[in-house]
């Protein structure tokens, strides 16, 4: 079983750089997948890293993370006016950013415009029972 | 906050009235096993006679920074430029001991050399303030569009610090510059082989529009 769990972006607006890689870590931590609306700061994304890397331990081996962004290649010019003023208004809110456990998260391989988010197989299948039939 | 500013001015323009730095550290960024390494060998080896790094077909083989002060190239204008030439350890989000152990390591080995590679990563994004300038070296035999990938680089834009993209082990028959060239349309991306030597001469170039 994968467990998603969303993060709207009010959530974390308020919160400091350190607060919001600590929540977004700490739901990861629990074996589950952050669907976060809109994006971390660049910087951010480079804090969330090296703060994994501080926590890697047996039970815990990183994460694997994703930021979807509209693909303004695709878009004509009234979607990219729009765009920037979305961007001016609403920031960081644009997007979606998707952290998973290395345990649960094989990869996560992104296009512009589309995810694809491998989990781990479940390598112990169950055992199969024989029953000798009676003559 | 003024001189800030226009420090900060002035470095967009690229022109720094406060005299030329004599001290240029050029680091080589990027994912595993991308072939940092053996590029820094290729400029080292190139240029002074010597290498820097060690390599291994198994990732995170640079665990700490390494640093070859004063290397010294010229262009075929015969202009110099001399630099810090700066190898990082990869930058990742997952470690495992257990990725090593299917390369043949012993336990106590592959859980040594996890637990540098963590700190290998954490050094490389400290270090990251320090540069001037950044080669990203990326596996052009790989999908561009990794999250490690885009954070660096956009963590190197955030910091206004130039950035080249070095497409690497064009040699390969997967090789695809294209792929790169899609994924990061706003730099200069230069094929290259660091282990065969393709293309460096032209690598060499583009280095002095980024070093400066």
């Amino acid at each position: 079983m994968v467990t998603f769990q969303f993060v709207p972006y009010q959530d974390i607006e308020l919160l400091s750089s350190a607060k919001r890689i600590n929540k977004l870590l700490n739901i990861v931590k629990e074996n589950k997948i952050v669907v976060m609306e809109g994006k971390l700061k660049k910087e951010e994304e480079a804090d969330l890293i090296e703060i994994t890397m501080e926590e890697i331990s047996p039970k815990f081996k990183g994460i694997e993370i994703s930021v979807v962004n509209p693909d303004k290649n695709k878009q004509n010019v009234g979607q990219k006016i729009k765009g920037v003023f979305a961007n001016m208004l609403l920031g960081d809110r644009i997007g979606m950013t998707i952290v998973g456990p290395a345990s649960v998260v094989k990869k996560i391989e992104q296009n512009p415009d589309k995810i694809e988010l491998f989990t781990k197989e479940n390598s112990k299948s169950p055992k199969k029972r024989y029953r000798k039939k009676k003559k | 906050m003024v001189k800030k500013f226009l420090k900060k001015l002035f470095k967009k323009l690229r022109f720094n009235p406060f005299g030329r730095k004599s001290h240029v550290k050029l680091g080589l960024y990027g994912p595993p096993n991308g072939g940092k390494s053996t590029l820094a060998n290729r400029i080292c080896l190139d240029w002074l006679d010597e290498e820097m790094s060690s390599v291994s077909h198994i990732a995170h083989e640079t665990r700490e920074i390494v640093i070859k002060e004063q290397v010294n190239i010229k262009n075929k204008k015969g202009k110099e430029l001399t630099f810090s030439l700066v190898d990082t350890p990869g930058i990742a989000t997952r470690i495992d001991y257990e990725d090593f152990l299917k390369r043949g390591m012993k336990k106590t080995v592959a859980k040594k050399r996890a637990k540098e590679a963590t700190k290998g990563v954490i050094d490389s994004i400290k270090w990251l303030d320090s540069m001037d300038s950044v080669v990203v070296v990326l596996d052009s035999t790989k999908d561009p569009y990794s999250q490690v990938n885009i954070t660096i680089i956009g963590n190197l834009q955030a910091r206004d610090i130039p950035v080249l993209i070095a497409a690497n082990k064009v040699d390969l028959k997967r090789a695809n510059i294209e792929a790169i060239k899609a994924a990061f349309p706003q730099y200069e991306i230069i094929g290259i082989s660091a282990k065969y030597g393709k293309n460096i001469e032209d690598f060499y170039e583009e280095l002095f529009k980024v070093a400066k």
